[in-house]
């Protein structure tokens, strides 16, 4: 019983981590269409952030509360860098996009080992991240314990979700940015300024990958490549969520962790990747849109 | 999509035999004289110079420089002329090449024996079910480029079928090789795990480490090379290939038209994954050894950059692409890791962003003389009404 339980929760805690990686990329991605390969590399970004503040701020609480701004403001802006220099002539363009990006992830990986070097490096959690809490005693020594970390990330990919879904339904910017999706065309004419609609989008979606770097510090290393490891489990998560659709990205981030821990558990982990896979185009086959859609009336 | 990638590669239009007036000259560019004369410049090249020239170290690189242009040709059919950008080539490569050297591994072991690494680690005192077959060296070779086929079939027909393309299907391939690659690493005891298979000693009763035998095993790989053109390029001159190029650039029309898109793409990609399968399998010889680090998502990306340089639409642009990637790669990347990365990030941010049809459009704007955006804007409408309502996105 607790084993269910602790998988479940295990399962839970990688959806969050999924979530929080996700949820820039449903913005860039599934708002914008831009397959941004390295929005890993403004993960890894915003770890590092934590890094370079702790060397300022040697409390370790303190640096991580001072460094989720940052790291929100430091990927944005390398997000709207991207956008301003190179994405905006490729909006035409998606498979380029693809490759372009990733070959500025490149850039930005040997950069971040040529200013803190190959090795990964080490940053402190607060004291009372480190911990864990006990849910339920069942007396045996079995009992059913959290880690504190996990819950921290499980909230904060919450609050991220409702930050963003209030941000895109209450405020005037999030409306901008719901007009430019639904009809770019329509939007210009009725005065939006489409571009600088894009950038906005982009920043805010980026800077969101600053903080699942933040996170993600708290669970694992911080490397030059940490980003490229898990990026491809965050598109995938968009593709079968739906475009476009932020309870998509929810729902399946939450599931695919919740399988990959339970598949993880009764095989290995190299099983439960093919059989992730396998799940996946199976379910694109019954909903080659995603689990979500907008209804359009195109053929495409 | 396929307004995107009509915009981005459209040099399809040019080759066409026969289509415009000035071009009906006997030796004029994609006529069949002019393509014969180009086999025989590149087989005299390969046959005759390179060994010349070439010493046997530098004679083995330029084979492995081979099998990735090999792949490259794939690549080009698959995305240059059908638009589908396969970032999981890899996969078929390894396939190929995993195969290839299952086999190898059970000849040199000898019959009845384990290969040496399955010793090594342990645990495992019989052969594996599906190692079996490959001691059977005719199934083995069939199954270096079939297997590649029957997966591309699989994911193909699944994935086309319901119209999943564009970027979702190049997240998917990529997706494909992540797991695979994962997969390998995981079961060591009967792959061998983050090593790969490696130290293989023999092929089909020859020794590896003959010079001599290298040697030949150059020759068989850049003959596969040339064949592999060949018929690529009477793909592209077919009316398959014509086909092809239209369901890149406005797929819904040829829907309209009365074709199944599915089936076209289908044929392209296992086209390309028959040839990254035969790639594989010829990589393990020249090189001696296959590893999920030549299969994961890196490599896979990094097949398609040479494409990309060379000029995705061309026949012989990936070719010399992969080439010259691969060499750049061998040469910076010993002394200056680095510099190699930057170069790397640096040529995909060129020639994706910058000049999408990459070298081979800087020839031809020098050989024909005129402006060729302006060309290519008038040989392709802007867009299909239809599918511009999705801005060209890939769904």
């Amino acid at each position: 019983m607790t084993l269910v339980f602790s998988q479940l929760f295990t399962g839970i805690s990688i959806g969050a981590v999924l979530l929080l990686i996700a949820l820039g990329l449903s913005l860039t991605f599934g708002q914008m269409n831009v397959i941004n390969m390295a929005h890993g590399e403004f993960i890894m970004a915003g770890a590092y952030t934590v890094y370079v503040v702790q060397q300022i701020i040697t409390n370790a609480g303190v640096s991580l509360l001072v460094a989720l701004p940052v790291a929100f403001l430091v990927a944005g802006a390398m997000g709207v860098v991207l956008e301003f220099l190179l994405i905006r002539r490729l909006y035409t363009r998606p498979l380029d996009t693809l490759l372009v990006t990733w070959g500025v992830a490149l850039i930005l990986q040997q950069l971040a080992r040529d200013i803190f070097g190959a090795p990964n490096v080490q940053t402190r959690a607060p004291d009372l991240l480190t911990g864990s809490i006990t849910i339920f005693s069942s007396g045996d020594g079995n009992d059913l314990m959290v880690a504190n970390s996990r819950l921290f990330i499980l909230t904060l990919a919450l609050l991220a979700v409702a930050a963003l879904t209030l941000g895109l339904r209450m405020t005037p910017l999030g409306r901008r940015i719901r007009a430019v999706v639904q009809n770019r065309d329509l939007a210009a004419a009725s005065g939006i300024a489409t571009g600088r609609v894009d950038r906005m989008t982009f920043f805010i979606g980026s800077g969101l990958a600053g903080i699942a770097g933040v996170a993600l510090t708290l669970v694992g290393p911080i490397g030059p490549t940490m980003g490229t490891n898990i990026i491809i489990d965050a598109f995938l998560v968009v593709v079968v969520g739906g475009i476009g659709q932020l309870k998509g990205t929810v729902i399946v981030a939450f599931a695919l962790g919740m399988m990959q821990s339970l598949v993880e558990y009764s095989t290995t982990i190299s099983v439960a990747k093919v059989l992730v896979f396998l799940t996946i185009v199976a379910f694109l086959q019954w909903r080659p849109q995603g689990l979500f859609t907008l209804r359009t009336r195109s053929l495409a | 999509m396929t307004t995107a990638t009509g915009r981005s590669a459209g040099t399809g239009a040019d080759e066409k035999p026969e289509h415009s007036a000035d071009r009906t000259r006997r030796f004029g560019p994609g006529t069949p004289l002019r393509a014969a004369a180009g086999f025989a410049l590149a087989a005299i090249v390969l046959f005759a110079v390179a060994p010349l020239v070439l010493g046997d170290f530098r004679l083995n690189l330029l084979a492995k420089y081979l099998c990735l242009a090999i792949v490259a040709v794939g690549i080009g059919l698959a995305w240059g002329r059908g638009g589908m950008l396969a970032l999981g080539q890899g996969v078929f490569f390894g396939l190929g090449g995993y195969a290839m050297a299952m086999h190898l591994k059970l000849a040199d072991a000898g019959p009845g024996n384990l290969p040496d690494f399955m010793q090594l680690y342990g645990q495992i005192d019989k052969l594996p079910w599906w190692w079996e077959p490959f001691a059977n060296p005719v199934f083995a070779l069939a199954a270096t480029v079939l297997l590649p086929v029957f997966v591309a079939f699989l994911l193909g027909s699944l994935v086309f079928r319901r119209r999943v393309r564009g970027a979702y299907f190049a997240i998917l391939s990529q997706a494909l090789a992540a797991a695979l690659a994962i997969y390998l690493i995981g079961e060591q005891g009967t792959t061998g795990g983050t090593n790969g298979l490696t130290d293989i000693q023999g092929f089909f009763g020859f020794r590896l480490d003959d010079p001599l035998n290298q040697r030949a095993v150059y020759f068989i790989i850049a003959a596969c090379l040339l064949l592999m053109l060949a018929l690529v390029r009477q793909l592209m001159h077919s009316r398959y290939g014509e086909l092809l190029v239209a369901v890149r650039d406005a797929e819904e029309r040829v829907r309209f038209l009365g074709y199944d898109p599915a089936n076209v793409k289908l044929v392209a990609y296992m086209v390309a994954a028959g040839m990254a399968g035969l790639a594989g399998a010829l990589f393990v010889p020249a090189v001696g050894i296959i590893s999920p680090a030549l299969i994961g998502v890196v490599p896979s990306i990094e097949f398609v950059i040479g494409v990309a340089l060379g000029g995705r639409a061309t026949l012989i642009g990936p070719v010399l692409g992969a080439i010259a990637v691969a060499w750049a790669k061998t040469t910076l990347s010993e002394q200056f890791p680095a510099a190699w990365t930057y170069l790397q990030g640096l040529l995909f941010v060129i020639f994706l962003a910058f000049l999408p049809n990459g070298l081979a459009s800087v020839a031809g704007l020098v050989r024909r003389r005129r402006p060729a955006p302006a060309d290519r804007k008038a040989a392709q409408p802007k867009s299909v009404p239809l599918t511009a309502e999705t801005g060209g996105a890939g769904q």
